[in-house]
């Protein structure tokens, strides 16, 4: 089962949203496969019966005082923004040519 | 009369300093000062450093002066210099993560750690080098170059947290704070013959602390001592509204443990996994002499098997990278950080893809397609199903471990520092150097490692390491207090003494 393709880590790195370059697509590919290969021995666990944890704390539900606090201002939340217009985030267009 | 002589300021511990402040021996500002100057003297060559805060340290120190001159009380800590970790935001100070993606970020927020450093009058002064945004074994994933060691600058000193354990070595701070998801703070320690401490999960607050894995990320104090990591240690845990993963409970009374230097009656279980094939010599010599001392000072040492943790590798590099390819989609080139490609073209998505191309590197990348692959459908139950299982069993072993015996101890690290460059194209043989760190991570409990000698092959630091149950943190100090008072006693001087003058 182990193993990862070219192809594979070209498709994952579009899910992640990263334009790799050819050479870098080369590169991890291998570097990806060893590391799976040596990962993959989890999978001897996959048939017991053990419950996942997700969390080392078993908490649920954590509530606070439902208070009003101070939070950013606009101009603050606004600060580190690559473009930034009329109190908004400027953002690119949002649908693509294709 | 004739002054008593002094080692210079920045030779001195956390509790010395605060001690010498109070009595009005020496200012905080005169402290901040001295530490300044060591910075501007040798981190050209240490570069533990990405930003130095010259004038908000020494503001810092003014208030901590003015506070004292108008007779208030002042904490164990004030005036106390430290070195913060880029990982924690800093309200109007550059917070990068050793990322290009951040390069340039000044947080409008402070991380609830910082706000309690400041509260508790220590000088922050400045922001600590690392590996990218806490993923790595070396600090070479630092955008910002790599750290030098400070016992040999060719030399890594750990990762990710290499930047706050080489100013402490390179004595630029008495103090440090790092965060450790997988070793990043007990690895530098280990392979910089400094103290770390990983708190038990949930104790110090996350929030303002940059997510990379979040069931596993924990800020914790560095120091030279274990008495000064303790009382850091104090200053910063304890519950937080705005962590929703914050344990309400009250923080272990680490510094009267650190202070007992007691051993007698305890129970001490060595993890027989973490020794054998890839162990360094003359780590697992200074390893079985301190199981010994310990001995010596009465503690019951037992031999304790935890056969999951050999899955713990494993384990950690499925769920580590499963989260951080969630955490870090937040950076999309759209609220703050870098933006590239932005050309009145191209679509948002593009835009974003272009971004974090040209943003992360490559260890970043690697483990944001990793932890992809991870949670896809067809691999999920097979990867990260059985990662949340071996979770559950090394729970598990910890707990029968911890039935019989009060801690575990085991090395460290398995190696001491390797040369700069030597695994960094290698990510299997980087990712050893955190084998016996992980079971702590995956199980949330407490562990330390804190300096017992240098590998008679290489004169390099080796690290002990003590690992205690959840909330249970107390139990590294009294350990850990103990094996360090014996060393001291024995060397006549403390470990860092031997590192070479830079």
């Amino acid at each position: 089962m182990p193993g990862i393709t070219r192809e594979e880590v070209a498709h994952l790195a579009r899910l992640s949203r990263l334009e790799l370059k050819p050479e870098e697509l080369d590169h991890f590919a291998e570097q990806l496969d060893v590391i799976i290969g040596a990962v993959a021995r989890v999978s001897e666990v996959a048939g017991q019966d053990v419950p996942p944890t997700s969390h080392p704390l078993p908490l649920t539900n954590v509530m606070r005082a439902d208070e009003v606090r101070p939070s950013l201002t606009a101009e603050q939340a606004l600060s580190g923004a690559p473009a930034a217009e009329d109190q908004r985030f400027r953002v690119p267009q949002i649908l693509g040519e294709d | 009369m004739t002054e008593p002589i002094r080692t210079p300021i920045i030779k001195w511990g956390a509790a010395e300093t605060a001690g010498a402040i109070a009595k009005g021996e020496v200012s905080a500002v005169e402290v901040a000062q001295a530490h300044l100057d060591r910075i501007d003297a040798v981190d050209k060559k240490v570069n533990a450093f990405l930003h130095v805060d010259t004038e908000g340290a020494l503001a810092a120190a003014r208030a901590v002066d003015e506070k004292r001159a108008k007779g208030e009380e002042l904490g164990p800590l004030a005036g106390v210099p430290l070195a913060l970790k880029d990982v924690f935001t800093t309200k109007g100070v550059p917070t990068t993560c050793g990322s290009k993606m951040l390069e340039g970020w000044i947080p409008p927020y402070d991380a609830t750690l910082t706000t309690r450093l400041k509260d508790a009058g220590v000088v922050i002064l400045g922001k600590t080098n690392m590996d990218e945004f806490a993923m790595g074994s070396s600090t070479e994933n630092s955008a910002y170059g790599p750290t030098g060691n400070p016992w040999d600058l060719t030399r890594i000193p750990g990762g990710s947290g290499g930047g706050s354990a080489a100013a402490l070595a390179a004595f630029e701070a008495p103090l440090a704070i790092g965060t450790d998801t997988g070793g990043s703070i007990r690895q530098p320690g280990a392979v910089t013959g400094t103290v770390g401490v990983k708190p038990t999960y949930g104790s110090v607050s996350r929030y303002g602390l940059v997510a990379f894995s979040s069931s596993l990320d924990q800020g914790g104090p560095c120091a030279r001592s274990v008495l000064d990591a303790a009382l850091l240690h104090e200053a910063i845990a304890g519950h937080d509204p705005l962590d929703s993963t914050s344990i309400d409970a009250p923080v272990p009374a680490v510094v009267e443990a650190a202070r007992m230097r007691d051993v007698r009656g305890m129970r001490i279980g060595v993890v027989k996994e973490f020794s054998g094939e890839g162990y360094q010599a003359g780590v697992m010599q200074r390893f079985d002499e301190s199981v010994e001392l310990l001995r010596e000072l009465g503690a019951e040492v037992v031999e304790v098997s935890c056969p999951s943790f050999t899955l713990a590798l494993p384990a950690y590099y499925l769920i580590a990278p499963s989260e951080c390819s969630s955490n870090l989609a937040r950076f999309d080139a759209m609220r703050y950080g870098l933006r590239v490609g932005d050309d009145g073209s191209r679509s948002a998505e593009e835009v974003t893809a272009l971004t974090r191309e040209a943003g992360f590197g490559d260890e970043v990348k690697r483990r944001i397609i990793l932890g992809t692959y991870a949670l896809s459908s067809g691999y999920y139950d097979a990867y990260y199903g059985s990662a949340q299982k071996v979770r559950t069993l090394i729970s598990r072993d910890f707990d029968a471990a911890f039935a019989g015996v009060d801690v575990l101890v085991s090395p460290t690290t398995p190696t001491t520092a390797f040369p700069i460059g030597e695994r960094a194209d290698d990510p299997m043989a980087m990712y050893l150097a955190d084998l016996c760190t992980i079971p702590s991570n995956l199980a949330g409990n407490a562990a330390m490692s804190l300096p017992v000698g240098l590998a008679p092959e290489d004169n390099l630091p080796v690290g002990l390491q003590i690992i205690a149950p959840a909330m249970a943190d107390d139990r590294l100090y009294r350990v850990g207090g103990a094996v360090e008072a014996a060393l001291n006693d024995k060397w006549g001087h403390t470990l860092l003494e031997e590192a070479p003058a830079l």
